[in-house]
């Protein structure tokens, strides 16, 4: 007989509802005891084929569809988007609009920080922290909703530049928020450093050693808090960066600890550089025409949101569609980091080590490969198919959307 | 120096002010200036050149002819993602956004707004 005490390896799937965050993707966790001794993670679960979806589309189109990829750096995503369809076109967009691109861009970067200092603060049940940062994150959302039109998704970008510009009265706006939210950004940086129960909840907790970072190609805070002094706003500066002085907020503690002080301190930063834009931003027009259809061509943009880096990749082939949109979210390079962090770990600190990447799953899920096992090599398959062969799918399995689908038509 | 209960002292000073959220819908903080709420259309200026219509990039708009030089805007609430392209793509400015929000109806039949001259309601609306 077993003795009881002799712990074998317990494996558990969590998902593929998240334990931290309400996105569904999967993990298998092999436990000994309390201690993570194995994990993978599984994602595939929203994949929403945005990337097929922006083809039948025109460039001004794909771009509000492109910006609803995430609902947090929904700007990252439609400026990565847009810079790599100028590139194409061979666009120079004004000065003006590059300064509002990166207003909006900072704002953003803003509001995603106070939101993930508010979940973390949940994960490690510290909601006292999450409702505060949660009232304060208010006023740059109130903020953008009056610049932009929408407190979500801004399309403010279009090709060729901005389609709102800012008034003198906005740049007061914008001023007196941004004090606003320095003074509570201090705060919750004295807290950060002067809370015990929160420093040592997250101290040594989440560890991904320099060597790890490099290796795993983790991008934004993750591996800045890893001491690697990687952002693209530095390395490849895009919009009006190459013209503001910024610093690059890098620590070495490698833990999750270090990830809350990095974003704190990208706070900071990003008050900054907001106060640079609003007394640099140069007078001229906002937008550049351009012609409907993108000369042939490709570009690969690159775009520092505050996940990491966004990366984009667009064929034209002179039509008003694009031929291929390629996304690769910042998640993406940053999940494989979280099996390293996991391993050895306790299964309690799970739900706090993945939300400390900061992922959106939903953003990540581009495509899903599916082996044939029995014929080995691969094949191609056509939009239309998989169309049907999921309607073939469902209806196997006794779930039939004639009905639905004819209602839906009456509807539109 | 770091000690626990650090944020208490926000807490009882939050004791005594304001509560920080709004009691909808009995009292509303409305929406900024240039918000991006439902669309209005000035059938007046429409030439029917139909350019919202292909700039749209959820199909929820549809300039119909309805007589000599007449045209009228259907418009699907459901659909619209209250993006404002139809506005910039109109060049007669026939378009216009307004800060209206509150567009839920229990009756999806109702979510198909006529915007035309005949139907004064709708453009008020
Ligand atoms: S773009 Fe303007 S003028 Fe043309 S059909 Fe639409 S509303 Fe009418
Ligand atoms: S606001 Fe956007 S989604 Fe709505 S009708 Fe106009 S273009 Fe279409």
């Amino acid at each position: 007989m077993h003795d009881v005490h002799d712990f074998e390896d317990v494996k558990i799937p969590i998902g593929p509802q998240h334990p931290a965050l309400k996105e569904p993707e999967s993990f298998l966790i092999s436990l000994r005891g309390e201690k993570i001794t194995a994990s993978s993670v599984r994602l595939g679960y929203n994949h929403r084929g945005i990337e097929k979806a922006c083809e039948e589309r025109t460039y001004t189109q794909g771009l509000y569809l492109i910006e609803r990829i995430c609902g947090i750096c929904s700007h990252s995503h439609s400026t990565c988007f847009v810079q790599a369809v100028e590139e194409i076109a061979g666009i120079e967009i004004t000065a003006r609009a590059k300064y509002l691109r990166t207003l909006i861009g900072e704002l953003e970067r803003i509001h995603s920080h106070l939101l993930w200092l508010g979940v973390a603060g949940h994960e490690i049940g510290f909601d006292t922290l999450l409702m505060y940062t949660w009232r304060d994150r208010e006023v740059v959302m109130d903020l953008l909703a009056t610049l932009t039109g929408n407190r979500v998704n801004y399309g403010i970008n279009t090709v060729g530049g901005v389609r709102r510009d800012i008034s003198h009265k906005q740049k007061e706006e914008v001023l007196k928020a941004i004090d606003i939210l320095e003074e509570r950004t201090k705060y919750y940086i004295d807290l950060a450093k002067g809370e015990t129960t929160l420093i040592k909840r997250l101290q040594g907790v989440g560890v991904l050693s320099h060597e790890d970072a490099e290796k795993l190609d983790a991008v934004g805070p993750t591996a800045r808090a890893s001491g690697i002094e990687r952002d693209v706003r530095k390395d490849d500066p895009y919009a009006a960066y190459g013209e503001l002085d910024f610093k690059v907020i890098s620590v070495n503690s490698c833990d999750v600890y270090g990830r809350t002080l990095v974003r704190l301190g990208e706070l900071m930063e990003s008050f900054s550089l907001v106060r640079q834009v609003i007394r640099k931003i140069p007078d001229g027009s906002i937008l550049v025409k351009s012609a409907r259809k993108v000369p042939a061509g490709e570009a690969v943009s690159r775009y520092e949101a505050p996940r990491g880096e966004d990366l984009h990749y667009v064929r034209a082939n002179g039509t008003e569609k694009p031929d291929r949109v390629k996304v690769r979210a910042p998640t993406l390079a940053n999940i494989q980091s979280v099996s390293k962090m996991l391993e050895d770990r306790y299964l309690a600190d799970m739900p706090i080590v993945i939300a400390a990447i900061d992922p959106c799953f939903s953003c990540t899920d581009r495509l899903v490969a599916v082996r044939d096992t029995k014929n080995k090599g691969s094949n191609t398959v056509v939009w239309e198919t998989i169309r049907l062969q999921g309607i073939e799918w469902y209806k196997n399995k006794g779930i039939d959307f004639t009905s639905l689908n004819e209602k839906l038509t009456k509807l539109s | 120096m770091s000690r626990p209960g650090k944020i208490t002292r926000l807490l009882i000073q939050s004791l005594f002010k304001k509560p920080a959220t709004v009691n909808y819908p009995a009292k509303r903080s409305g929406m900024p200036e240039g918000f991006r709420g439902k669309l209005k259309f000035n059938p007046q200026m429409c030439i029917g050149c139909k350019m919202c219509m292909r700039d749209c990039p959820s199909g929820a708009i549809e300039i119909r002819k309805i007589g000599e030089k007449q045209f009228e805007a259907e418009v699907n609430l459901a659909k619209c993602i209250y993006c404002g392209q139809c506005v910039d793509s109109c060049l007669k400015h026939a378009l216009e956004i307004t800060a209206e929000f509150e567009l839920a109806k229990l009756d999806p039949a109702q979510l198909k707004v006529i915007l035309n001259v005949v139907n004064k309601d709708s453009l008020e609306e």
